[in-house]
């Protein structure tokens, strides 16, 4: 499998990632090296193998539902670009 | 006091102990080193002697009632990729510029617990995306080891900046993270010791995410004994992280130095790989010798899919970091960029916060989670990770341990693999089987190949079993008898 141009200007519109368009032809055959050198993948019997998602074989723990931390308001915003009256100034999502 | 510096964390300690020296002494000497080496080796990302001297000063109030944990004293330099409290933390890139956290990652937190001094950030590639250290927003490292004709050369990658530390004498220890090699590589190209332990046996709290699955914090340190010593300080359960282990810690410092007789070491048949430079094969070889003559049957294995870990590897990690840097939108922390409409903040932000090694990374692993691409992409790598773990099941029922070379050539010279993404990731492919399966391995400095520069092996075995990795990076240090070091130029 391979990708064009169209194929990571959309790649780019999921990551979010403004990609400018002189970028693209380059990109197209960076991504394409890494994508053709992972086909060899392919040549590999997984028959009846399950997926690993994590070298931990106990299952995820559990824990109280309950309050553990908070108040903490003045770091919670400490590094945000922009802030006002202890909320998070961001630009307008809701037409 | 210079000379106090070139210790080992073991034999400082004890000096500390002794009140030969005080940390706060010591500290300003490890601060002033650091400052003097960074115009040459721009290894550090941030100071905050403040912050320094004040542990210091507490750790030897501690230590003159006698009260001093295992490494009270002792300044270490951390990674930029842990939090640490009120300090820069930016893990290399443009995306964090100015970011610094009101919490402290629980790796730094147990380390100033066993009474380590907070000494510095170190620099590392971006995101730790990379094996070289030039993806750093803050630019490249310089090794301490120079080629045979002054050459600059990396120090390795991704923690180079720790590595460049621990070999030149800045400071008693180091922290990394390893998710494909970023730990054993650099430490293997500086000629020190770098450990990766169990995946789950440190905790991953409050270092910045790469690909969650795979990224192992351990440490860097000039001896086994040190690395020993380093982490059991920073093992043990974590209830922040829910993929910690809740397992004891064994006695790793008690490890070092036990009888490895008896003990199959198993070499992997699929390691000797094509053009393997042979220095790397002689190095090998006689890591071979040496276990043999310490009384360790030496036994053939094949471990089949090595040479499909690499790209397995560059799906999981792309994906997993693909999904775990979507939080850097410019909002909450970080660096925001105007745009026309909140999409276009995000992808200018995007844009221009991470560089064009972790902006390739991100679209690969979007693209391998997308819609269509998931079942033929990232489903068959997570399946080929099974047979990685496998391979080493089935090994580790007929060994002990297994004895590879650590990385697949000595420290390159800086900016001679940044044009070809697949040669750098080949850096990795001794290493990177180790971090799909989980498994713990380390890097112990072994020899010098014909330019002078240091090589080293790797130890590798069974999840949990760290004790059996560390008696035998023990023997391997004692019969290599490793002294080389890097000439100061900087």
């Amino acid at each position: 499998m391979s990708v064009t141009a169209d194929d990571v200007r959309r790649i780019a519109r999921l990551a979010r990632i403004a990609e400018p368009e002189d970028r693209l032809d380059a990109l197209v055959g960076e991504l394409n090296g890494i994508l053709d050198w992972i086909e060899q993948l392919n040549e590999v019997d997984v028959e009846g193998v399950e997926a690993m998602t994590t070298p931990v074989k106990f299952p995820l723990p559990q824990r109280t539902d309950a309050v553990s931390d908070g108040d903490v308001r003045e770091n919670v915003l400490a590094n945000a670009p922009k802030s006002d009256e202890g909320f998070f100034v961001v630009p307008k999502s809701v037409e | 006091m210079s000379e106090l510096l070139k210790l080992s964390l073991d034999e400082i300690t004890t000096r500390l102990s002794h009140r030969d020296v005080s940390s706060v002494e010591l500290s300003k000497a490890a601060l002033e080193a650091c400052q003097d080496a960074q115009p040459a080796l721009n290894a550090f990302t941030a100071f905050d002697a403040d912050k320094t001297l004040a542990m210091a000063a507490a750790s030897d109030e501690k230590l003159a009632k006698g009260e001093g944990s295992l490494i009270e004293g002792a300044p270490i330099a951390i990674k930029d990729l842990f939090a640490v409290n009120g300090v820069s933390t930016t893990a290399c890139s443009h995306i964090l510029d100015g970011f610094k956290p009101t919490y402290e990652s629980t790796i730094t937190s147990k380390l100033w617990d066993a009474g380590g001094v907070f000494l510095c950030k170190t620099s590392m590639d971006e995101f730790a995306m990379g094996s070289s250290n030039e993806t750093a927003f803050t630019g490249p490292v310089s090794s301490p080891w120079q080629g045979e004709n002054g050459e600059k050369l990396t120090p390795g990658g991704s923690s180079g900046g720790s590595a460049a530390a621990v070999a030149a004498d800045l400071c008693f220890g180091a922290t990394g993270t390893d998710t494909g090699g970023s730990i054993r590589q650099p430490a293997a190209f500086t000629g020190i010791v770098g450990v990766k332990p169990t995946y789950g046996r440190t905790s991953r709290w409050g270092a910045v995410a790469f690909a969650s699955s795979l990224d192992h914090p351990g440490p860097f340190a000039k001896t086994v004994k040190d690395s020993a010593i380093l982490l059991q300080a920073m093992s043990g359960h974590d209830a922040k992280d829910s993929t910690s282990l809740p397992n004891d810690v064994p006695d790793f410092i008690a490890a070092c130095g036990q009888s490895v007789k008896g003990l199959k070491i198993g070499v992997p048949k699929e390691y000797r790989i094509d053009g393997m430079p042979d220095d790397i094969a002689k190095v090998w070889d006689q890591g071979v010798e040496w276990l043999k003559a310490a009384g360790c049957e030496i036994v053939e294995i094949s471990l089949p899919h090595t040479k499909y870990a690499l790209p397995a590897y560059y799906i999981v990690a792309p994906a997993e970091a693909s999904s775990n840097l979507a939080r850097y939108d410019g909002m909450r922390y970080g660096l925001r960029e105007e745009g026309d409409d909140l999409t276009g903040v995000y992808e200018n932000t995007r844009a221009s916060g991470f560089g064009e090694e972790v902006q390739r990374r991100i679209m690969i692993g979007t693209y391998v989670l997308s819609a269509g691409y998931y079942d033929a992409y990232y489903l068959r790598a997570q399946k080929v990770r099974t047979r990685i773990l496998q391979d080493f099941d089935t090994a580790f029922q007929k060994v002990d341990a297994i004895l590879t070379p650590s990385a697949p050539s000595a420290a390159f010279p800086l900016g001679s693999k940044s044009d070809d993404p697949i040669a750098m990731y080949l850096n990795d492919v001794f290493t990177v089987t180790a971090n799909l399966a989980g498994v713990p391995a380390m890097s112990v400095p072994a020899g010098v190949d014909a330019a002078g520069l240091p090589l080293g092996l790797q130890i590798i075995t069974r999840a949990l079993d760290e004790e059996t990795m560390f008696k035998v990076g023990a023997a391997v240090e004692d019969a290599a008898a490793f002294t080389a070091k890097p000439g100061k130029w900087w």
